[in-house]
């Protein structure tokens, strides 16, 4: 079982959290200038490296706020943890 | 029978007490410190059970958790547990044990007819076999099964009870032999938190079974005795004893589960759990768990009365136990000859060693020659003889090249044979850490390499064999772990170790029989009757990866997974396909280490505290009120309330005929509630419902669709304004949670700038809907400060004041069409609320309706339900609800969609109404609507049945139904095609009572 370390609370068990899929991706609020494929490309399509990964989790079970972290998802270890807004961090590592 | 093989003197018994104890019926005794497998042997018996497949008799293989044969069940009635290895079952008093797989005797088993068989069942018999036809299987299974299975399950539930324990620690130490215990000492003298656990009720591992080695110039057991008293002694320090590490998960986090009192014996000890789960988070670890003899593969080498050779000498010398007269000791090591020493110290007749190899010089092999010991090197066995135990051996001489006998073989008799192949290092919890292995050629074995997570091996586990570098091994891993866990300490001292001298030796891999080999029974894998012939058959018939020949042989699975096999069908299956072993590769350790019991790991999490119940504050008024109740996700929900002598659906019809003639009242108490607060709330809203909410008046409410991204409706309720900057939104019972976190990841993540919070009410109020055309004289009899005309308190809107004298809001909004109030109070007086309204509302003939009537009162109005009308592919315009769509706003959750190819294209399913041709045929729910009925499927169909009832109020049954291109179908007859007949449905609008809706208004 991971531990992830929440920006706002520290270390805890994966169990806490919920998984909220690939980060950054950027929702148009002016949507309706977007073809199809460009819509389609936000809503279905998600990135699924071997490797490092940008994503969304959920403190559910503690603070109730949202973060990023950057895991390796061969070694499912957390190489970085940030908040929303901020920019990707070079992974260390 | 008693004790007839116990040696006189000797072993970690105590003879001052006997324990009596039944296997199959018969009754035997033991003492304190036996294993049910010391115990057996104690009594002469070593035939303990019959093999998975050919039933052939199995006896006791080793003295460990490795053990593949002596399965037995155990306990009785329903606290019968099958499978488990004799060799781990500590002796108590009145212990009741049975053999398994064999009928009707263990003696005499019918089923040993496939033995004789045998050359017809190879590897992949019943894959070959059962094929045809293909449907057969089904009936075959059961058949096999019966014959191929092993114990057998309890009827009832588990009796007993299981906890689970949550700790930290700087180094988790899993094994107590000498490395383990070197390594907590080194460890918990640095004063890092310990925890150290052994699967054994004695720490000491294999020193317990060597009386002639010494530490610090003392008997070994003397050093683990002094050992565990200082580990005992210090605060930081965790010893768990009967504890196994069964599972290595990410991040140093480790199962394990200790036995606490399953060797007391079942009703022993009340208060104490039976079993505990350990979750261990451990900066670091050290894996000190030893290593597993291995056996030689020859010829009928699965014998009752065969077992492996260190594993004898720890019946010898641990349980003072004789488990035969005449010995033959078959080896490729000079550990062979170690037990054969023991043994004929033990005055136990060592017939022969036969060493596969020539000369060896050892001092071991040369204090057997100076015991006068028979010796046959270069010598391999090649036959045994026996029914039901051992008899005798018949071995020959082996060519130089090791792979065929020279000149004809000659018998030797005995009623033992200990074998040893050498020892595989136990790397599974290090294999299932992720760390790889590194094969070393010389003796054949896989031991740790690059380490995955924080951990290190010591002693055999990590490839060493002498007590010393065990020792000191683990003294360097515990200090090192220590170190690494911040805990500086000096290099600990060495200890002085005086043992046999016994170096590894080449491998031996097969034998080669005097029979063909695909006769010979040559078992590799005892547990699931695999041999060499097998595994060269499968091969054969072209199986390369080894992990294919596994699942064609079943080599390696079963309760053991190949704990004393996978070396060697490895090594069989890459001499066949001519390659080295670590191309061939090894296959993939996982958890658990050994079978762990269901009840352990589900520990309290059973029966009412497996997942949470809500009740509403008025529950206990359903329930003394005979209400029947339905769970709606965690809610328990009042279902209908029967009448004495009603049945379900004359209750839900009376119900339902008081809700549209007089008033009933509905506990509405589980709609999820959110308050939305703060000066962007209204905003917020305009974003996350369809429609348009800046403009709604305090003290206005709105009915709202939530959809997702994809536009598709997610969920639905209505939100009263109750101030400038303050909203109360409601959801649907299911959802709640769901919309919460929803709503949460829009405002942290994509609108951070909106100042608005929310907040989780459901629980703060109890909703009480009164509900038909009395209601509202109901509400003012209740109330003096809420003027209830229809004008004055429209539909739609909010008034605050006092219901029955506590403050109240009612919002007047109705989910059946008729005029009707929700009344919210603050939940701990939700109760006398409700018993306020039951008693002011008798003159009204009230009536509490519970969520069946509520479903068939919405369901007449044509009112969705999210999750019964919807399942996530539903656009509002599928639900013909574009009318609560905006049409001007620029952006909202979803919006985007809604104009998706997908979502705008001809033909998705909508939602209509059906009417069956017979008013008393209720449609079944779930149930398919086709346009032309065929035979048989598969017919196109057109949808399905999403809710149907039976309508008191239209005197007919209703249904709505979501099918492709349903509005254009509204007044054509279609059919439900059902098993027995096929029901005759005519599409109509949705609604099927007031479709103006004026009853709510008037």
């Amino acid at each position: 079982m991971l531990t992830i370390p929440c920006p706002w609370c520290g270390e805890r068990d994966v169990h806490e959290f919920r998984s909220g899929g690939e980060a950054h991706l950027k929702r148009e609020r002016r949507a309706d200038a977007l073809s199809d494929a460009e819509w389609a490309d936000f809503l279905f399509l998600r990135a699924n490296p071997k490797g490092e990964h940008a994503e969304r989790w959920y403190h559910v079970h503690g603070c109730r706020r949202w973060f990023n972290a950057v895991r390796n998802t061969h070694t499912d270890t957390i190489l970085a943890v940030y908040k929303p807004g901020e920019a990707k961090p070079e992974a260390a590592q | 029978m008693n004790q007839s093989h116990r040696l006189p003197a000797g072993g970690r018994i105590d003879r001052s007490r006997s324990l009596s104890f039944t296997f199959d019926g018969a009754r035997y005794s033991g003492h304190p410190g036996d294993t049910l497998a010391s115990a057996l042997i104690a009594n002469g018996v070593h035939l303990v059970g019959r093999s998975f497949k050919y039933h052939r008799p199995r006896g006791i293989l080793t003295a460990g958790s490795e053990e593949p044969n002596a399965l037995i069940q155990l306990g009785l009635g329903n606290r019968t547990e099958p499978n488990i290895r004799a060799t781990q079952i500590e002796l108590y008093d009145g212990l009741v044990a049975a053999s398994q797989n064999r009928f009707p005797s263990l003696e005499f088993d019918l089923g040993a007819v496939n033995d004789t068989l045998s050359p017809l069942i190879p590897a992949g018999f019943y894959y070959k076999t059962f094929m045809w036809p293909q449907r057969g299987w089904m009936t075959y299974e059961r058949a096999i099964r019966r014959m191929a299975g092993l114990g057998r399950a309890p009827d009832g539930p588990d009796p007993d009870r299981y906890e689970y324990r949550h700790a930290h620690c700087d180094v988790l130490v899993a094994g107590g032999g000498a490395a383990g215990l070197a390594a907590a000492l080194a460890a918990g003298r640095a004063g890092a938190r310990v925890i150290i656990a052994d699967e054994q009720a004695e720490m000491g591992g294999w020193l317990l079974s060597e009386g002639e080695t010494e530490i610090s110039a003392k008997p070994a057991v003397d050093w683990v005795g002094k050992a565990v008293t200082e580990l005992a002694g210090m605060e930081n320090v965790t010893l768990l004893r009967r504890t196994t590490a069964f599972g290595y998960y990410d991040q140093n986090w480790l199962g394990l589960v200790e036995r606490v009192t399953d060797h007391l014996g079942p009703y022993a000890a009340d208060h104490l759990p039976r079993q505990r789960l350990w979750q261990v988070r451990a900066k670091q670890v050290v894996l000190a768990t030893g290593a597993i003899e291995r056996p030689l593969v020859f010829a009928q080498n699965d014998r009752p009365g065969i077992m492996l050779a260190a594993s004898l000498r720890s019946y010898i010398a641990r349980y003072g136990a004789r488990p035969g007269k005449a010995l033959v000791v078959f080896t490729n090591n000079d550990s062979g000859y170690r037990t054969a020493l023991v043994a004929h110290q033990a005055g136990i007749g060592v017939t022969a060693i036969i060493d596969t190899r020539m000369g060896a010089v050892g001092p071991l092999p040369q204090a057997a020659r100076a015991a006068g010991l028979r010796i046959y090197e270069g010598h391999a066995i090649i036959a045994t003889s026996g029914r039901l135990r051992v008899d005798g051996v018949r071995l020959g001489k082996l060519a130089a090249s090791g792979d065929r006998i020279e000149g004809s073989g000659f018998g030797i008799s005995c009623d033992l044979v200990a074998m040893s192949g050498g020892w595989n290092p136990n790397v599974s919890l290090f294999s299932q850490s992720r760390g790889k292995l590194d094969f070393r050629a010389e003796d054949g074995v896989f031991v740790p390499g690059q380490s995955f997570q924080p951990l290190r091996s010591a002693g055999t586990c990590n490839g060493v064999l002498s007590t010393a570098e065990c020792l000191a091994e683990g003294l360097a891993a515990g200090a090192e772990a220590a170190r690494e866990a911040g805990f500086a300490n000096r290099k600990p001292a060495g200890l002085k170790v005086t043992e046999p001298e016994c170096p590894a030796a080449a491998p031996f891999w097969l034998a080669p029989p005097e029979k063909p080999l695909a006769r010979a029974k040559c078992f590799v894998d005892f547990q699931n009757d695999v041999t060499a012939a097998d595994l060269k058959l499968a091969v054969r018939e072209g199986f390369q990866s080894v992990e294919h020949v596994k699942r064609y042989t079943t080599t390696g699975m079963g309760t053991d997974q190949g704990r004393t096999s996978n070396v060697n069908a490895l090594a069989i299956v890459s001499a066949t396909l001519g390659q080295d072993i670590p191309a061939v590769g090894t296959t993939t350790f996982r958890p658990p280490y050994t079978p762990t019991s269901f009840g352990a790991i589900a520990g309290r999490n059973i029966g009412a505290l497996f997942d949470p119940v809500r009740r509403t504050p008025i529950h206990d008024w359903h329930a003394a009120h005979g209400a029947k109740f339905e769970n709606v996700g965690q809610w328990v929900r009042a279902w209908y309330y029967p009448k004495p002598g009603e049945d379900m659906h004359a209750a839900v019809n009376r119900e339902v005929k008081a809700a549209r003639t007089g008033v009933g009242i509905l506990d509405a108490s589980t709609l999820g509630k959110i308050e939305v607060k703060g000066p962007d709330a209204a905003e917020f809203l305009n974003r996350v419902y369809t429609n348009s909410w800046l403009k709604l008046g305090i003290g206005k409410a709105r009915y709202g669709l939530m959809l997702g991204e994809d536009g598709m409706v997610r969920d639905d309720g209505v939100t009263v304004r109750l101030g400038e900057d303050r909203f109360l939104m409601s959801t649907t019972t299911g959802n709640a949670a769901t919309v919460m976190t929803s709503l949460e990841d829009y405002l942290q993540t994509e609108w951070p700038e909106l100042k608005v919070y929310l907040t989780s009410v459901t629980e703060q109020y109890a909703t009480l809907t009164i509900n038909g055309p009395k209601s509202r004289e109901l509400l003012a009899a209740l109330t003096d400060d809420i003027d209830t005309g229809n004008e004055a308190f429209p539909h739609m809107s909010l008034r605050e004041g006092n219901v029955a004298g506590v403050p109240a809001r009612v919002i007047r909004i109705s989910f059946t069409g008729e005029l009707s109030y929700e009344i919210n109070v603050r939940a701990s007086q939700g109760k006398a609320v409700w018993e306020a309204l039951m008693k002011a509302g008798e003159p009204f003939g009230i009536t509490p309706y519970g969520t069946e009537a509520m479903h068939v009162l919405r369901a007449e109005k044509g009112f969705i339900i999210v999750g019964q009308e919807t399942d996530g592919s539903m656009t509002p315009g599928d639900l013909g609800m574009d009318w609560i769509v905006s049409k001007v706003k620029p952006d909202f959750v979803g919006k985007r969609s809604l104009a998706r190819s997908d979502t705008v294209r001809e033909g998705r399913k909508q939602l209509v109404g059906l009417l069956t041709e017979d008013r008393k045929e209720v449609l079944e729910e779930g149930a398919h609507v086709v346009e032309t009925v065929l035979d048989k499927p598969p017919m196109a169909m057109l949808g399905h049945v999403t809710s149907s009832y039976y309508s008191p109020n239209l005197e007919r049954s209703i249904a709505l139904a979501v099918l492709k291109g349903g509005r254009s179908l509204i007044g054509k007859t279609l059919s439900v095609p059902m098993p027995d007949k096929v029901i005759r449905v005519t599409v109509t609008e949705p609604v099927f009572f007031d479709p103006k809706g004026e009853r709510a208004n008037g």
